[in-house]
């Protein structure tokens, strides 16, 4: 544990490093090192950009409107978003009435479908190069072009996997932009038996595609285990939804908490009273805020959320490919849960493939193509959603007025969540990669690749030409500029040194 | 079915001011497609592009990517992008060139002649309107977008021949 490198005692006379943005991850994130002059970390924080906007964006704003709206939010997880938005406002409609039973296996097959292609993009895309060719390959090399051209069988299952998620998503709700498919209430549009024959007609091979992914994410693990148990360190609680049941849930359940040694400090706890065991502290030097648990306190209750933490927390995953990996997988914590932050990789992989075996039992299940849709009963005026989004759990909570217009919104984002633990690893990898000495792109890599174990959403997407990728400043005590690294649209770098 | 020969790929954000420019531009275009009765142009509209994109660029004979701007010149610009193995490394995203390079390690051919129409946008903060400059934008990649599609379509009517 690296707490004491949060900030440094005396910050006068340090160098200081920014990595902005960082890369592969989504939206603006920053990391600076302050270095003291025999080139020692001295302080190593992760800054992120926070939906600031967000409530201002959505208030006034009819309820309906809501899982359309927050969609836009991020342009790599609007499913989550529309997820997460329609189960909290279902109580505007439906009261505590439950959806009908084949509205929530709708909503159930386009989760999948989100995982499925998101993990797929996580792995094969932006993980795979780093952990195939190395933390110090050439940059230029180091990318999803060159997995394709030295390993074009895993770049191609990259590409379709995530390619049929994307399908599954767009048969549920049409356009990828304006779809809606799930609304409060249940879902607006039936799957005809022709929609339900397309997806299927794929299905076994992408079982065979999710499985080879899954064994190739176990290799590039085990393969140096000693070392990727000590990479990016931070030993951790876990937080997940779980079944009822104790499996493994993504789409809904109650909130399991396990403490780092695996025991159980919360159990099934309905997750519309998160704000009675979460807290959000608040600190001056980023916008994200620093959520912990508020009965174990702010040193203690921090968690981490996401594939680790739900196949560290679940007693079982009830498809029996994922469970046998789970079992697999979970042999390496030696009876304690995984604490490896490299191994959230090989969790990402067990859960894409459960959401493979989890589309293909849905797709088999007469009820997928029912029409009753809808439901209605005594509205409430305030809801809470939550979900297990590919990167974690994801609360959305609403309040309206009598009107139906949205007088309060508030989200805790998976990211948010990870807040502290990717602090804690950035500040492993900076005290243990970086001390004494010289500063090079694989270096600054390493902290790159821990951020995007996590695969932070950082800040909702804003996609434009011409956005200034990277340039890191080495500035000396004094404030002299002693160089500049820059990382070019293309991705290829360039050191300039101070005239 | 087979593929249109021509792929419009527009993508953007609709709910961050200036990055809706791509999207709007294309409910624009299929609009006017529909009016014109035309199925030898396809449209797609996403958030941003990624690497499955790749595979809608199979079979086609000519695509125009379509993208607000950060920066640069006011109103719309048109480029061509040729496949490059860069690492499009600073989002989820791809970059156009960067697709057409994926395509050609995924397909095992040559992409299709791609073209980027760029429009300038200003603001991208989440609610944002369109700004004045960003509608001025909108026009001038319309008018550019109509001469891009008389060419494409021109010449492959000369292919077909």
């Amino acid at each position: 544990m690296y707490e004491n490198l949060e900030t440094a005692s005396e910050s006068i006379g340090l160098q200081r490093l920014a990595i902005e943005p960082v890369s592969r991850v989504e939206g603006h994130g920053k990391v600076t090192l302050l270095l003291d002059a025999e080139r020692r970390v001295r302080q190593a924080r992760l800054h992120v950009v926070e939906f600031r906007g967000f409530e201002k964006f959505i208030q006034g704003r009819p309820y309906w409107e809501v899982p359309t709206l927050v969609q836009r939010l991020c342009g790599i997880c609007p499913v989550s978003h529309l997820l997460a938005a329609s189960k909290a406002t279902d109580f505007f409609v439906a009261g505590n009435v439950p959806i009908s039973p084949t509205a929530t296996k709708l909503r159930r097959l386009l989760h999948f479908g989100q995982v499925l292609q998101s993990h797929a993009l996580h792995f094969f895309h932006l993980a795979s190069p780093d952990l195939l060719f190395g933390y110090d390959d050439p940059v230029a090399h180091r990318n999803v072009v060159g997995v394709l051209q030295d390993h074009p069988e895993i770049g191609l299952i990259g590409v379709k996997l995530r390619k049929y998620g994307q399908e599954v998503i767009r048969v549920l709700t049409g356009k990828r932009v304006h779809g809606t498919g799930s609304v409060p209430g249940g879902f607006n549009k039936p799957l005809s038996a022709e929609e339900r024959d397309y997806l299927k007609q794929d299905m076994l091979t992408v079982l065979g595609w999710a499985s080879h992914g899954l064994s190739i994410a176990k290799q590039l693990y085990v393969a140096d285990e000693a070392a990727n148990q000590g990479f990016a360190a931070a030993r951790s609680n876990f937080l997940s939804l779980v079944a009822p049941d104790g499996g493994m849930e993504l789409y809904h359940g109650g909130i399991r908490v396990k403490d780092a040694n695996g025991g159980i400090v919360l159990d099934h706890f309905d997750y519309r009273g998160y704000n009675a065991i979460l807290h959000e502290e608040v600190k001056s030097w980023s916008y994200m805020k620093f959520p912990f648990l508020t009965a174990l306190g702010k040193e203690q209750g921090w968690y981490r959320v996401g594939p680790l933490a739900r196949v560290n927390n679940c007693d079982h995953i009830p498809t029996p490919r994922a469970e046998a990996a789970r079992a697999d997988f979970m042999a390496h914590g030696g009876g304690n849960p995984v604490q490896a932050t490299l191994a959230y990789h090989w969790a990402r992989m067990i859960e894409l493939l459960h959401c493979a075996e989890a589309i293909a039992e849905l797709l088999d299940d007469p009820a997928i193509t029912g029409t009753d849709l809808s439901r209605s009963g005594t509205p409430l005026r305030e809801g809470v959603g939550v979900i297990e989004a590919p990167r974690g759990t994801l609360f959305h909570h609403y309040r309206i007025d009598s009107n139906d217009l949205i007088t309060m919104a508030n989200l805790i984002v998976s990211t948010t969540s990870n807040n502290t633990a990717m602090n804690e690893s950035v500040r492993a990898v900076a005290a243990e990669c970086f001390d004494g000495r010289e500063i090079t792109e694989g270096l600054l890599n390493r902290i790159e690749v821990a951020i995007r174990a996590y695969d932070p959403c950082l800040s909702c997407a804003t996609h434009a030409v011409g956005k200034m990728p990277l340039s890191i400043e080495a500035v000396a005590p004094d404030g002299e500029l002693i160089s500049r690294l820059v990382k070019s649209g293309d991705g290829s770098f360039s050191r300039e040194a101070a005239a | 079915m087979s593929a249109a020969p021509v792929l419009v790929l527009a993508f953007g954000n609709p709910g961050r001011g200036d990055d809706a420019l791509g999207p709007m531009l294309a409910d624009r275009l299929e609009d006017w497609l529909a009016a014109q009765g035309r199925d030898d142009v396809e449209v797609i509209v996403d958030f941003q592009l990624n690497i499955e994109h790749a595979l809608d660029l199979a079979d086609r004979q000519r695509v125009l990517f379509v993208d607000a701007r950060a920066s640069g010149e006011s109103g719309a610009r048109l480029d061509a992008v040729s496949a490059r193995a860069d690492a499009s490394y600073s989002t989820h995203a791809v970059s156009p060139q960067g697709l057409l390079a994926v395509h050609e390690q995924v397909i095992g051919e040559t992409p299709p002649q791609a073209e980027l129409l760029s429009l300038r946008g200003h603001s991208f903060e989440l609610g944002d309107p369109l700004t004045a400059a960003a509608r001025q934008a909108l026009e001038a990649g319309w008018n550019g977008l109509l001469g891009w599609l008389d060419v494409a379509t021109c010449r492959l009517n000369v292919v077909h021949l």
